[in-house]
């Protein structure tokens, strides 16, 4: 009997694999970074600022006043004077709540859902996409405002509403991929062990498109950003006093001639969220690529 | 040679697949993957089953893993019908039965270490297994197959094709089948390696008494580890006999057309196969 | 055999940057290449065997550099631009590959395939290439090439694929053939065929660089070969020469390892224990030292060097055993402790 000595490998893991290659790009960790401070200031911000949210400035010369560093409203002031930098960043935080919540729900279900079709194939599957395809037809937009007229604007029903459509499009990515794993020799080895579906789809088939699912839900935070803030730009976003990127977008356009930093303000920083994301889901892409790999 | 007894009886099994037809309105296909295949594995007893691309050999050892439904004929471990549809029966049988993979890689979720590889097969298998002794069985089966203890955490992309073989190997093993099947398993190997996993699994039939179906495509490998041979093609068992009646006097054109066409380290006698060939397609031109 | 080499490699290296650093995949290869005659390179998964080949192509991956100097009709190859290599790939060196369902480009029919380095080139009309693809198959044995013309791959049985792919390599009419395990994907009975057909070209005048680790395909087409070991040459020699008394230990207990079809049946076979080093992790000295059964503390010390042998065998018909840059020596091998004669083989 042979004992074959292992050699010294460099011991790192998938993830770990992963990491290295993610930190080789540096488009993704710029981005992650300026990702990372815009969450900051988003928890931070409105307690940096010397002023509060609802608070109605009326010692300066307008209602609206535009950004300066010598009155402390570093984003200006909106036209109902209250402070701009504070309010842009708790816009901030309620768009990156609803989007987080929403893409998390879409995660979890559009795995659960694709997963499974993937994985059991045949009549089952079809079924199960055939209603992926049903929901896809439906007029989305026109169901949200029929819920948020009957329901009221609240926060859980837009989360709900977003992540009950964002769950199609990941269900049908983890469909294809599970689909492709099934046939591979390490899943005939788990069926030929006995385990039942449910146990192979958890422990085989989901931690192997976990990469896919990673990336693309980063570019489904986006989307959701940009969804929800259609939502507020139409009036049906989050009420008052709670606001959002989309609503202070929508306040700032109807401002646009006479004070375009209400415009400008939000806009930027949704953008650079969206852009941040973009990169960062390019670069996850390109690090959890299994051909990549040795 | 002595009576032992019959593992695996395998009696006029067929598999047909049926694939949709070209275009539109065109009636369905019916491949025939397998037609009226019989074979036998006896305690112990080492069995090659050789055949080209196309010849069924992997549709053989789906069928007696259940991963395939054969439309006729019967499976019999230790003489009793095997009914693949019987859950409990099922599970009894996997402990006896298990199945070693071509592709090393892929045979192994790279998302698992080999200790989780083996570990898994282990609790499947053997039943719920206390850490500490499920930890010490794994680490005892991967010895067997020659693997230091480190091993455990290894992924598969930190190990050679041989080294994952041997963890496939591991994890067939841990549970103490009676009978193994190989499917083509040193084919996606290295010479030198190939022989080192065809060593041990010799090694591991004779030290456990247990049965090996080897399924290649590689003829020489087949004669040094197999006792009895079977030859497949189209679906058909077109030869059957012992290793020395199959390899030493062929009695089917197939087998002897096979048997020649295999490449032999020997100059001399390729030379002369080569020009004897071009010889002959010259001739019919 | 005093015909200029078509192909004459010399000090042949490949690098490969990767996140761990520079890794030498292949480092001093040379070896000719003549009209009319075929060398094999010979090795395992690791050897390098198939950069040494994608190298004299320009066909590396992004991260893959080659150093030395590949000489085909006096046109230098490394580190040659697109264009010069364009000149050559196809009507001087024509590419043969493992599997032909990949090369095969599937959404084109068989006599786009055929044609399509011709027409390109601007080398012959439409009417011309179709009449040279019908040739080409004929050539490769193909029933019916008119028919076959018309079909796509993934219509045509894996042999006849691979035989399309050999006549798509040779359409061009090159010099020299690049052979990749040219019957590794196929069947035994398929692979003869194929075989016999390099059989032909190479009687036909064209040069062959066959690289593949199946002995048995190396015994009937090579007239010499070079065995390679984690990324150099180990040994060279005429094919009767390698097969009758091999002098490299690691070439020895290679053909040791392959089992048999005739001789005595061995339940057990002859492996080489361990594996080859990583690239990125080799021993000082000889790589194969750690596995070699006649290794001295010598051996791990200093790395031997290609050396031609000192006598030269009746069997070796071919001349040409100086080191000095014109002709390279067929015999030669790269170790401290060479087997001197069958008889010290384990």
């Amino acid at each position: 009997m042979v004992e074959v000595a292992p050699a010294d490998a460099r011991r790192q893991g998938l993830w770990g694999d992963a990491w290295q290659r993610l930190k080789r790009s540096r488009a993704a960790i710029v981005a992650a970074s300026l990702l990372l401070l815009v969450c900051a200031l988003a928890l931070v911000g409105p307690w940096l600022s010397p002023y509060t949210v609802e608070q109605v400035d009326w010692t300066q010369a307008t209602l609206a006043t535009p950004p300066s560093l010598a009155h402390g409203h570093w984003f200006g002031t909106d036209a109902n004077g209250r402070d701009l930098f504070a309010r842009v960043w708790v816009g901030a935080r309620v768009s990156l709540l609803v989007a987080l919540l929403a893409t998390i729900v879409s995660v979890v279900i559009g795995v659960a859902w694709g997963a499974t079709a993937g994985y059991l194939g045949g009549r089952v599957d079809g079924w199960m996409m055939r209603f992926v395809d049903v929901l896809y037809a439906l007029p989305y937009m026109f169901f949200v405002i029929i819920l948020t007229v009957v329901f009221g604007r609240s926060l859980v029903l837009i989360f709900l509403a977003i992540g009950a459509v964002g769950w199609l499009t990941m269900a049908r990515i983890v469909r294809g991929q599970a689909l492709a794993l099934r046939s591979r020799e390490f899943v005939e080895a788990a069926i030929a062990l006995g385990l039942p579906p449910a146990t192979i789809i958890a422990r085989h088939i989901v931690p192997n498109v976990l990469g896919t699912v990673i990336v693309y839900a980063t570019l489904t935070v986006p989307q959701v950003i940009l969804f929800e803030s259609f939502l507020s730009f139409l009036g049906l976003g989050v009420q008052e006093p709670l606001t959002s990127l989309g609503r202070l977008v929508a306040e700032g356009a109807l401002e646009m001639e006479s004070s375009p930093w209400l415009l400008l303000v939000p806009s930027t920083v949704l953008a650079i969220v969206l852009l941040c994301l973009n990169f960062l889901g390019d670069g996850l892409r390109d690090a959890l690529d299994p051909r990549q790999r040795r | 040679m002595s009576t032992t007894s019959t593992l695996l009886q395998v009696e006029r099994v067929s598999v047909r697949y049926t694939l949709r037809g070209a275009g539109l309105l065109a009636p369905a296909r019916a491949l025939e993957a397998l037609s009226d295949v019989s074979i036998a594995i006896p305690e112990g007893g080492r069995l090659g089953v050789v055949g080209e691309s196309g010849s069924g050999k992997s549709t053989l050892a789906r069928v007696l893993l259940g991963l395939v439904r054969a439309q006729a004929g019967r499976v019999a471990w230790e003489g009793r019908t095997v009914d693949y549809d019987d859950a409990t029966a099922m599970r009894s049988l996997r402990r006896e039965l298990q199945v070693v993979f071509q592709d090393p890689f892929g045979s192994l979720d790279p998302r698992m270490t080999a200790g989780q590889v083996v570990g898994e097969a282990l609790q499947a298998l053997a039943g719920p297994v206390a850490t500490v002794a499920a930890q010490d069985r794994i680490r005892a089966a991967l010895s067997e197959v020659g693997l230091a203890p480190a091993f455990a955490n290894r992924y598969p992309h930190e190990m050679s094709g041989g080294q994952c073989q041997r963890v496939a190997i591991a994890r067939a093993i841990v549970a103490r089948p009676r009978l193994l099947v190989c499917d083509e398993v040193v084919s996606a190997l290295d010479v030198s390696v190939q022989a080192q996993i065809v060593n041990l699994l010799h090694e591991l039939s004779e030290r456990y008494q247990m049965s090996l179906l080897f399924i290649s495509h590689n003829l020489a490998v087949v004669r040094h580890l197999c006792d009895d041979v079977a030859v497949l093609c189209q679906g058909r068992v077109v030869e059957q006999g012992s290793r020395d009646a199959i390899f030493g006097d062929p009695q089917v054109q197939y087998t002897r057309e096979l048997l020649a066409a295999v490449p032999e380290p020997n100059p001399t006698l390729q030379r002369a196969r080569i020009a004897l060939a071009v010889n002959v397609s010259r001739v019919k031109r | 055999m005093t015909s200029a080499p078509l192909l004459r490699v010399r000090d042949l290296g490949v690098d490969f940057s990767t996140s761990q650093g520079a890794v030498q995949a292949v480092s001093g290869v040379s070896f000719d290449v003549r009209a009319g005659e075929c060398l094999a390179v010979v090795g395992e998964s690791g050897s390098g065997k198939t950069q040494v080949l994608l190298a004299c192509l320009g066909l590396l991956a992004s991260n893959g550099t080659a150093r030395g100097s590949a000489l085909f009709a006096d046109r230098e190859l490394i580190g040659a631009g697109e264009r010069s290599l364009n000149a050559v790939r196809g009507t001087g060196i024509g590419l043969l590959t493992q599997d032909p369902l990949s090369s095969l480009t599937p959404h084109l029919r068989i006599e786009t395939l055929l044609t399509e380095g011709l027409l390109d080139r601007g080398l012959a009309t439409r009417a011309a290439a179709r009449e040279r693809a019908l040739q080409a198959l004929r050539d490769v044995e193909i029933a019916d090439p008119e028919s076959r013309l018309r079909q796509y791959p993934h219509e045509l049985s894996g042999g006849m694929r691979q035989r399309v792919a050999l006549a798509a390599a040779l359409m061009c009419g090159p010099q020299l053939l690049f052979a990749d395990e040219p019957t590794t994907a196929l069947d035994v009975s398929v692979q003869a065929r194929v075989l016999e057909l390099l059989a032909l070209v190479r009687s036909r005048g064209v040069g062959m660089l066959l690289v593949t680790h199946d002995l048995g395909v190396v015994a009937g087409l090579a007239d010499r070969v070079a065995v390679m070991y984690s990324g150099r040459i180990v040994e060279t020699a005429t094919t009767d020469e390698l097969f009758r008394a091999p002098k490299h230990p690691y070439t020895a207990a290679l053909l040791a390892a392959v089992p048999r079809l005739h001789g005595v049946a061995q339940s057990r076979l002859v492996g080489i224990a361990g594996d080859p080093p990583q690239p990125s992790a080799r021993p000082p000295g000889c790589a194969f030292a750690p596995r070699c059964g006649r290794a001295v503390d010598r051996c791990s010390d200093s790395r031997p060097e290609l050396t031609a042998s000192a006598e030269v065998s009746p069997l070796t018909t071919a001349q040409g055993d100086s080191m000095d840059g014109r002709a390279w020596p067929i015999t030669a091998v790269a170790c401290h402790r060479p087997l001197q004669d069958r008889a010290e083989i384990a």
